[in-house]
């Protein structure tokens, strides 16, 4: 066991000797949060819009004040003619419009219906889209509430099925309900994987490997020795950032943070073994941090359900995407901290995590040479 | 009761076409320096690995200190002390700090082994909180060998250990060599230096990958067959290649400051002894002989000598044949 412990101790003396270490380490966890939190957003704040409004009656003042008041929307533009919404477009000073047509009141209320024309910047297309939902949904709502008010009492309500909507777990549609998870699940991959290959390349770089070998250790306690500290300082990693994701950007923590912690170190454990299996390759620690960097980072991005949605992509890579453990600790993650469930809701995915776990950590320890070559 | 700690019998090993050991045996006995004597890309770091348990043999057994080296390589490990030919510490660490992860690696203490270690150590000593990658050549090796020294090893395996390090640090290493055969420790040492090998007790000279003779350095000299001369001139360029055009079988070559001028041994050798006598008398007629010649060839400031061989010249001899 003192043999275990003095190579845990030299093994830390290397990462807080080593500045970069310690930088990637600790800085890119914060600095990758934050970066996201306020970056990665889908969400629409005070979009500008310009208004077109030649009627100026008062369904129409109503309408245009319902859509600044729900706080998505803010009038960057009265326009006065049609010709103005191209330049205002191209200068990208607005990012929808809004077209009334004259008399739009009074056809509205002596026909039933009337229209209105709705712009959207498609250079974006995510944004534009997002925006004319939520210009619908409100211009939805006001006609309701304008059938159903004194102005169109005359008008017999027509027949309507409203189909009311909730988000669950997430009411405001929050996107940090949706990276926390994702930059945790991408740090403690990159952290315990790229490190531990980087760091067992390097003793064979500098051709300590060789000494270590000419020694008593066993392959285990060697493997163990090295990853003991990655293991203790990912687990903080994942601590701040669920900290980050709680005190900055208001993510909830309803689960216990007992189930939580069990699982990132699983999940870290997972990772862990995947560097080591690496670094059985690996000669130098330029071809373990290319490797590792291609073979887990971009997957965990692409592939996981981190940015992009597992279901709209193709049958074939969604079955690649369960290949790798970030697949599987997303759903969790999200379960323990968003939906606050249990164990019991998240034994799947558990389950999966510890069979990569065990084959993972085998394949590496068989692979893992007590010679060179 | 065994009488050899390292037992080598035909030995190959090949990295893919290229043979970098090949058929090699030899015996090292207890308490014994033994020197493996080539220069680069002889097969020497390839052997050390072999009986150092770091690469399997293609054919061939070895054991070491009665162990096995393939079947029995865990044990063997506890009985070793490796020191790889390149610096291979943690230059992060200090030195303290290095010599106390591989005691710890070996399951002991820096007391405990204090006494075998403390010529080597009291010099490092003043520089113990420093960083290892700091030390100087000399100071490195120190240290590389007292981490490879701290478990009290049967077996010493030192990889090159003068490479790299100035002329007076590899004296002084060599004289904790020769104290540390003193506390019962065999040592297989490797060098591409000549004057290192004439330091050990007996040597192997290989040439790729084939060992040309095991003997002690006085015995390899002593088997010398050829007259030998150092000569000199204003212009040694030239010097060595009218040398060489002295007589069919003459070999001359740089040798420090002076051309060493091997003669045809088998032409004039009077008997077969080799009793330096019979050979000085031979060369006393030689030396105006050669001189006259360098003469007529326009050298000026010639100087020519009578020399003894050194292993040097022994192994650029050995490996002409």
């Amino acid at each position: 066991m003192n043999r275990f412990f003095a190579f845990v101790l030299k093994e830390f003396r290397h990462i807080y000797r080593d500045r970069r270490t310690m930088l990637i380490l600790f800085g890119m966890p914060v600095v990758q949060v934050l970066l996201f939190g306020f970056v990665l957003t889908n969400e629409v704040k005070d979009a500008n819009i310009a208004v077109l409004d030649p009627s100026k009656d008062p369904a129409s003042i109503r309408l245009t004040n319902k859509l600044v008041s729900s706080g998505y929307f803010r009038v960057a533009a009265n326009l006065q003619s049609p010709e103005q919404l191209e330049p205002a477009f191209r200068n990208g000073s607005i990012k929808l419009a809004l077209v009334f047509p004259p008399d739009f009141g009074h056809t509205l209320d002596h026909e039933g219906t009337a229209k209105i024309q709705l712009i959207g910047d498609a250079s974006d297309p995510n944004t534009a889209t997002t925006l004319i939902n939520y210009a619908n949904a409100i211009i939805l709502n006001f006609q309701q509430e304008y059938a159903q008010s004194s102005l169109g009492a005359q008008q017999a309500p027509q027949p309507m099925i409203l189909a009311e909507s909730r988000m669950r777990y997430n009411p405001e549609e929050k996107a940090v309900f949706n990276f926390v998870p994702g930059v945790m699940t991408l740090i403690l991959m990159l952290v315990s994987a790229m490190m531990t290959s980087i760091t067992l390349a390097r003793e064979k770089e500098m051709g300590t490997m060789e000494v270590l070998l000419v020694s008593p250790l066993k392959p285990l306690q060697i493997v163990l020795g090295k990853t003991a500290p990655y293991l203790a300082l990912s687990f903080l990693n994942a601590v701040l950032v669920v900290l980050i994701g709680m005190l900055v950007f208001g993510m909830p923590m309803r689960g216990s943070f007992l189930l939580l912690g069990f699982e990132c170190f699983l999940y870290m454990f997972v990772a862990l073994s995947l560097g080591i299996l690496i670094s059985t390759r690996a000669q130098t620690q330029m071809a373990a941090l290319f490797v590792s960097a291609l073979s887990l980072m971009m997957p965990t991005i692409v592939l996981s359900g981190f940015i992009f949605p597992r279901e709209s992509m193709p049958v074939f890579l969604q079955a690649v995407g369960t290949a790798f453990p970030a697949t599987w600790f997303i759903p969790i993650v999200k379960g323990v901290m968003i939906k606050g469930v249990g164990l019991s809701y998240l034994w799947k995915e558990t389950l999966v995590l510890v069979g990569m776990a065990v084959v993972f950590i085998g394949v590496s320890v068989r692979n893992f040479k007590s010679r060179l070559e | 009761m065994q009488t050899k700690s390292i037992k080598a019998q035909n030995l190959s090993k090949a990295y893919g076409p290229v043979e970098a050991v090949k058929n090699v045996s030899f015996d090292v006995r207890p308490g014994e320096i033994f020197g493996l004597i080539g220069p680069d890309g002889a097969g020497k770091t390839t052997l050390f690995r072999i009986l150092t348990s770091l690469l399997l043999p293609d054919t061939g057994q070895a054991s070491v200190d009665g162990l096995d080296v393939v079947q029995d390589y865990k044990l063997l490990r506890q009985r070793i002390g490796y020191m790889p030919g390149r610096f291979s510490l943690y230059q992060d660490l200090t030195v303290q700090e290095n010599l106390q992860f591989f005691a710890n690696v070996f399951g002991t203490t820096i007391e405990k082994n204090y006494a075998l270690i403390r010529d080597i150590y009291v010099q490092l000593e003043p520089f113990k909180h420093r960083r290892a990658g700091a030390l100087s050549g000399g100071m490195k090796q120190k240290l590389a060998l007292c981490c490879a020294l701290i478990h009290k090893p049967r077996v010493l395996f030192l990889d090159e250990p003068g490479t790299g390090v100035d002329p007076v640090s590899r004296k002084e290493f060599w004289e904790m060599l020769r104290r540390l055969r003193d506390s019962d420790i065999t040592i297989l040492v490797s060098t591409a230096y000549m004057d290192e090998a004439e330091l050990c007790d007996r040597v192997a000279l290989l040439q790729k990958g084939e060992i040309l003779a095991i003997d002690t350095p006085q015995g390899i000299t002593a088997n010398y067959q050829r007259p030998l001369f150092a000569a000199r001139s204003d212009d040694m360029y030239r010097l060595i290649t009218d040398l060489r055009a002295l007589e069919p079988g003459a070999d001359c070559y740089a040798f420090g400051e002076y051309a060493h001028l091997a003669l045809a041994a088998t032409a004039t050798r009077p008997t077969t002894s080799t009793r330096p006598t019979t050979s000085s008398r031979r060369t006393s007629n030689a030396i105006p002989k050669i001189q006259q010649y360098l003469e007529t060839k326009g050298h000026t400031n010639i100087e020519v000598l009578n020399t003894t061989a050194t292993i040097e010249d022994c192994f650029i001899e050995l490996m002409h044949n």
